[in-house]
């Protein structure tokens, strides 16, 4: 059984279909990238998979641990493993960024009947955490993203992620925007937390994170559908040859 | 409906003429004066009604309406019913239904000079402390004012002498009790801060049970030159009392006065703050925070006035309403000619989480001189919900991420009360009213 399954999805936002069905099959252990040009639904297929209610699912069906993900609440996804890296993380003032870790954290170990941490035991963990992404002390009390740089957003998502401990892990252009020295810590962040029992779906526009996060697994989106799929090395070629080459092939009629 | 206006006003004429007799003996002629002239205003004025544009969104028509006992009894409250509204490290002045409670109240480990007393037992030792003072808040335009002016028999007197520090925050406790009786009570305070003094007060009005009745306070607050006064209100009656106050600043050069009005209680309040900065370096701040629920109403209406050159005012007040709850933020700035170099800056944030709710909010400034800096902004919204997708998503169940966020949206505030014991109580309130308090309780 696959961990996730996303088959034939189509997704409308305010009467514009913006998918127009994906399908996608990701393994335990696996890490799938899904790159794709501007506006050809990345972003919308992360958000579905962690639950936006914005996003209507017009057709189709997500499997996630062979169950409906599509009926759960985010909240239940993010209980259930799933945790989605957003593109533009959210600033949330008044909010402490590790406060509310705490009660993230606690809230998912509760749905896994696993005992609440304490204070004391969380900030040991956290500071195991923080080693991943090389977090600074000072991000952690600040109010969440808020005044953050756009690197040091990126860094906390991971962060974020590392904390929660998920199964599936949906990045969404965690890359974009950061010099080669973040783009490195990201990965190793990433790479340090893979393993047999989690999978990936790194969304990227650049080839760039590929050779730092190696995926198993390389699809293209274009224009809410994919359109090719195949090993890392479609990356390169994509790299070379630019999205124009897919798109082109696309608009052949049948048969030529 | 003229003449049942009528009878409505003259129930407090009638009552002013019989107790005139049992008020304190001690007081000056002058004070007989004023209260005089004060129940022959309140006659033409009578109840304000919606028509005027001061209480256009505020209806008292249920105040005017009741019959009100106009005296009632200080009756026996006892001291453990006070623990709601007792901080750690405070001394007491207890005021129950307007009158000063010796018995309830601690003053002890004051400096020496420093007077805290009730106000009737004040006219007996220190009149001349208070005559140069009392009664400066204008009753001119303002009908309650009138009725407190003419009406109040007790309230509280506070005299901080030139140069001293009272360490210990000064907690005035004023609490309401029916025995079944709906009434009205008039408590008048008076504080004096003397130059280069420093003193923190706190104002609380609360009920005991859920009693129907009526407070009407006027607060007058001199703060004298170089002087610095914290200030904090908490309005936390039951959900059946009307609460109708004025409260009077007038700062002295270079003074620093700060304010925090916390209003959760009370089913119709109506806060008037005039603040009147009258000497050139004067500094005035004036927060406030309220939350609504059920059909509560909460009208706060600012007027800062610029007298002297030289001065800031800061003014931040964020509400939350739920349900069909309502709030009104008038605010007020008024600009003399020659008050140059004046900052003023006004800030009304409404938080609306239900869509019954209503929040009206106008500035206006009155600007009359030319080298002045004046802001004002104002708004209504809802929680963002792209932020609460963003929490949801980390693992928060939706009624925690949106109580995470209207705690987030009031903690601006919170943070601002310097008094531990204050800041908590107001904490704990908010952990308790929000749905999943315990969950916000953690992440904050
Ligand atoms: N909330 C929305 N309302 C209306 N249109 C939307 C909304 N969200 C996305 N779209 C549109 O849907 C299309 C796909 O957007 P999406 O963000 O999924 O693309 P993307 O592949 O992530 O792009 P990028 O590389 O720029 O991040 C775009 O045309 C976008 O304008
Ligand atoms: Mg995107």
């Amino acid at each position: 059984m696959s961990l996730l399954h996303v088959k034939n999805l189509h997704v409308r936002v305010e009467e514009t279909e913006i998918l127009k069905g994906v399908d996608l099959e990701v393994n335990m252990g696996e890490v799938h990238a899904i790159m794709g040009p501007n506006g050809s639904g990345k972003s919308t297929l992360a958000q579905v998979l962690a639950g936006r209610e914005e996003y209507e699912v017009t057709e189709g069906q997500v499997l996630y641990k062979g169950q409906d993900l599509l009926e759960l609440p985010p909240e239940d996804r993010a209980r259930e493993g799933l945790f989605m890296a957003f593109q533009y993380p959210v600033e949330i003032p008044g909010v402490s960024n590790v406060y509310f870790l705490k009660a993230a954290l606690n809230a998912i170990r509760k749905h896994r009947e696993q005992e609440e941490m304490d204070a004391m035991e969380f900030l040991s963990y956290v500071r195991e955490k923080m080693k991943v992404v090389k977090m600074e002390e000072t991000l952690l009390q600040r109010p969440v993203n808020e005044g953050f740089s756009g690197g040091e957003k990126k860094r906390n998502e991971i962060f974020h992620m590392a904390v929660l401990d998920p199964v599936l892990g949906i990045l969404d252009e965690t890359d974009s925007g950061l010099d080669i020295d973040a783009l490195k810590i990201v990965a190793e962040g990433v790479n340090s937390l893979r393993s047999e029992k989690r999978s990936f779906v790194v969304i990227t526009h650049y080839q760039r994170l590929l050779n730092y996060i190696v995926p198993n697994h390389v699809h293209v989106l274009v224009d809410g559908k994919i359109v090719r799929s195949g090993g890392k090395e479609l990356a390169e070629e994509l790299e070379d040859k630019g999205y124009v080459w897919l798109e082109d092939k696309l608009e052949m009629p049948v048969g030529v | 409906m003229t003449t049942a206006i009528a009878t409505e006003k003259e129930r407090y004429v009638e009552a002013f003429e019989r107790l005139a007799a049992s008020r304190a003996e001690h007081e000056p002629g002058k004070i007989t004066e004023l209260r005089r002239s004060a129940i022959a205003r309140f006659e033409d004025l009578g109840f304000p009604t919606t028509r005027l544009e001061e209480w256009r969104f505020t209806n008292v028509a249920p105040i005017a309406k009741a019959a009100f006992d106009l005296s009632p009894s200080a009756n026996g409250v006892k001291a453990g019913e006070l623990a709601d509204f007792r901080y750690d490290g405070t001394c007491e002045l207890v005021l129950i239904n307007g009158r000063f409670s010796p018995e309830l109240s601690n003053l002890e480990g004051l400096p020496d000079g420093v007077v805290v007393s009730g106000l009737e037992a004040a006219w007996s030792s220190h009149p001349e402390k208070i005559e140069p003072h009392l009664g400066f808040a204008t009753f001119g335009e303002h009908s309650f004012v009138a009725l407190n002016t003419a009406l109040h028999r007790d309230g509280a007197f506070l005299f901080i002498p030139r140069g001293v520090v009272v360490e210990q925050p000064i907690n005035i406790i004023h609490l309401g009790r029916t025995d079944g009786k709906p009434f009205a009570c008039f408590p008048r305070l008076l504080i004096v801060a003397e130059e280069s003094s420093q003193s923190t007060v706190v104002e609380q009005y609360g009920s005991i049970g859920d009693g129907n009745y009526f407070t009407c306070p006027v607060t007058e607050v001199v703060v004298g030159a170089n002087a610095t006064v914290d200030h904090y209100k908490l309005q936390r009656e039951s959900i059946s009392a009307f609460h109708v106050a004025t409260f009077q600043l007038l700062q002295h050069r270079d003074s620093n006065f700060s304010s925090h009005s916390i209003s959760w209680g009370g089913g119709l309040v109506r806060n008037d703050v005039n603040a009147v900065l009258d000497g050139e370096g004067a500094e005035a701040t004036l927060n406030g925070l309220y939350m609504v629920e059920g059909t509560q109403l909460v009208d706060n209406h600012m007027r800062v006035e610029h007298a002297q050159p030289n001065c800031d005012s800061h003014e931040l007040f964020k509400g939350i309403l739920e349900d069909r709850s309502r709030a009104v933020f008038n605010g007020r700035i008024y600009v003399h000619r020659g008050a140059q170099k004046t900052d003023a800056k006004q800030t009304n944030r409404n938080l609306l989480l239900s869509k019954n709710a209503v929040a009206n909010s106008n500035p206006q400034l009155e600007i009359f001189a030319d080298d002045v800096k004046c802001t004002h902004g104002s708004t209504v919204g809802q929680l963002d919900e792209l932020g609460i997708f963003y929490l949801r998503s980390r693992g928060i169940g939706e009624e925690a991420a949106r109580s995470l966020l209207t705690y987030a949206f009031a903690a601006d505030i919170v943070e601002r009360i310097k008094v531990p014991s204050v800041r908590q109580d107001l904490e704990e309130f908010l952990f308790r009213r929000l749905p999943k308090g315990d969950v916000v309780r953690q992440a904050v």
